[in-house]
C-alpha cells in the first residue's frame, strides 16, 4: 500500500489540486477528526496547498469536546467508592477537578486500553462497582454497546459518547465560519456510512469527502473536493474504499441503536446540540451510571483567556490563542486542546512551534 | 481517539481473536464483525470495526491510477 504515502503520487496529486483550484476563489475545508489533524499537521499538508486553499480543524477530538461539568460527574462517581475506567489523555485534561488530581487525592481512576479491560476489572473486583467514563465519536459507541450488552452486574457506563453529524450541521448554521467543504473522518464512517452526512450537503450545498489516514488520502480528498467545488457539485464522496462501506457496519449500528439513544449535550466550546449525545436507554438503566449514582451533568463555564472553544469552532487557528506556546504548553496544559495527541494546539506545539 | 490500525486474524475463540499487527500479536474483541481466520481488520480501542478487503483495496488503488493517470510514473 505504498501508493497511499508515495511522494511521486503525492505530487500527482497536488499538481492536480493547483490546477483545479487555480479559477477558485477562496477555499476553506474543514475536517472534523483528530487524527486528520495529526496527519495533516505531521507530514506538513498545508504548506503543499495553493494560498486559496486553506485546510482548518474543527471538533474532532473527543477528549477536547468532553465538558467540565461530565469530567465532575465522573469525579464525584469516584467519590462515591466506584473504580473510574477512562481512555489516555482524559485524565489529564485541565477541569474544576481534573481527574488526575482527583486521581492524585486518593480517588481510584484508572486509564484502560479497551473497555474490555474495564469488564475484566470488574470479573475481578465482584464487591466494587467498576465504571467506564465512555468518551468518544461513532468509532467507540459500538465497543460501548457491547460492553453495556456484555458484563457483570457491577460494571456501569458514566456515557459521555457525542455522535459528529449534528456538529457539522450547528458549524455550518453558526455562520461565523464560511466553509466550503468538509473532509468527513473515515473511522466514524467505518460505522455510520455514507448516508448520515447527505443531508448536511443538501441543506448547506457544501461537498464532503470521507478520508482515510495516510497523507496521500488526504490529499485526494482535497483534491476531490475542490473538484466538486469547481463543477459546483454537493456530495458525499468516499475516498476511503478500504475502509468504509456505503451503508458503513450495520451490525454496529444495531448494537448503537439498542443501546442508545440520542439526547441533547453541550459540547465544550459550543452551545446545546440538539440530537448529539447518546444516552443509555431506559431498559439499560441497571447500567447507567448517572442513574446509580443519582448524579447529573453540571453546567460549569469555560475557562477564561483559553481559546479552546475557537479552535473547536474552526474560528482560531492554535497560533492565535494568547497562552499558545507560553502560558500552555503539553507540559503546563490550560486547555483540553494542548492535552490531547489528538488536539490541534497539542499537534501544532509537536510539529510546527517553531 | 478514532484511531485505528490494520491487522491479520489469527486465531479465533468465541467472540475474541489474536490479532498479529505486524509481528505484535493482541487479544481483539470480534462482536462488531463478521470474519474468519486469515481476515484482515481494522482495530479501535481493543474491538475490530471492520473486515478490510482486499477486492476494495484494490478497487481503490484503481480508481486513484485512473483518477491520476500515474500508471506511467510507476
Amino acid at each position: 500500500m505504498d501508493l497511499y504515502k508515495d511522494r511521486n503520487a503525492s505530487d500527482a496529486i497536488i499538481r492536480k489540486i493547483f490546477e483545479v483550484s487555480k479559477d477558485l476563489g477562496e477555499v476553506k475545508l474543514c475536517h472534523v477528526c483528530g487524527t486528520h489533524e495529526h496527519v495533516i499537521t505531521h507530514y506538513g499538508i498545508r504548506a503543499l496547498l495553493p494560498k486559496n486553499v486553506q485546510v482548518v480543524s474543527g471538533p474532532g477530538c473527543p477528549v477536547c469536546v468532553t465538558t467540565q461539568g461530565e469530567i465532575e460527574a465522573a469525579v464525584k462517581v469516584a467519590e462515591k467508592g466506584a473504580i473510574v475506567t477512562t481512555y489516555g489523555d482524559m485524565i489529564r485534561v485541565p477541569s474544576k477537578r481534573s481527574l488526575s488530581d482527583a486521581k492524585a487525592s486518593g480517588l481510584d481512576i484508572r486509564l484502560v486500553y479497551s473497555i474490555n479491560d474495564s469488564i475484566n476489572l470488574a470479573i475481578s473486583n465482584p464487591n466494587k462497582k467498576i465504571v467506564h467514563f465512555a468518551i468518544g465519536f461513532e468509532t467507540t459507541c459500538p465497543t460501548t454497546a457491547v460492553a453495556v450488552l456484555n458484563s457483570p452486574d457491577n460494571f456501569y457506563v458514566l456515557s459521555a459518547h457525542r455522535v459528529i453529524p449534528p456538529a457539522m450541521d450547528l458549524l455550518l448554521s453558526s455562520g461565523k465560519i464560511n466553509l466550503s467543504g468538509f473532509i468527513d473522518p473515515g473511522h466514524v464512517s467505518t460505522i455510520i456510512g455514507t448516508k448520515p452526512y447527505e443531508p448536511i450537503s443538501k441543506k448547506f450545498h457544501v461537498p464532503q469527502v470521507i478520508c482515510g489516514f495516510e497523507p496521500n488520502d488526504i490529499l485526494m480528498g482535497i483534491y476531490l473536493l475542490v473538484k466538486q467545488i469547481k463543477e459546483k457539485r454537493a456530495e458525499v464522496e468516499n475516498e476511503y474504499v478500504r475502509g468504509v462501506r456505503t451503508e458503513g457496519n450495520t451490525k454496529a449500528q444495531k448494537l448503537m441503536e439498542k443501546v442508545f439513544e440520542p439526547c441533547d449535550i453541550r459540547w465544550r466550546g459550543f452551545p446545546v446540540i440538539p440530537g448529539s449525545g447518546l444516552s443509555l436507554r431506559n431498559e439499560f438503566s441497571n447500567k447507567d451510571a448517572y442513574k446509580e449514582f443519582n448524579i447529573e451533568i453540571e453546567d460549569i463555564p469555560e475557562e477564561k483567556g483559553c481559546s479552546c472553544p475557537e479552535v473547536l469552532r474552526a474560528e482560531k487557528i492554535p497560533r492565535e490563542c494568547p497562552l499558545f506556546g507560553n502560558i500552555c504548553t503539553p507540559q503546563s496544559p490550560k486547555g483540553p486542546c494542548m492535552v490531547s495527541r489528538e488536539g490541534a494546539c497539542y499537534i501544532s506545539f509537536k510539529y510546527e512551534k517553531s | 481517539m478514532c484511531l485505528a490500525v490494520p491487522g491479520k486474524v489469527i486465531e479465533i475463540k468465541d467472540s475474541v481473536g489474536i490479532v498479529d499487527f505486524n509481528g505484535v500479536k493482541r487479544e481483539v474483541r470480534l462482536d462488531l464483525v463478521d470474519v474468519k481466520v486469515g481476515d484482515y481488520v481494522i482495530v479501535h480501542t481493543g474491538f475490530a470495526i471492520e473486515k478490510m478487503d482486499e477486492k476494495d483495496a484494490l478497487e481503490s488503488l484503481h480508481i486513484w491510477q485512473e483518477l491520476l493517470k500515474v500508471q506511467e510514473d510507476y
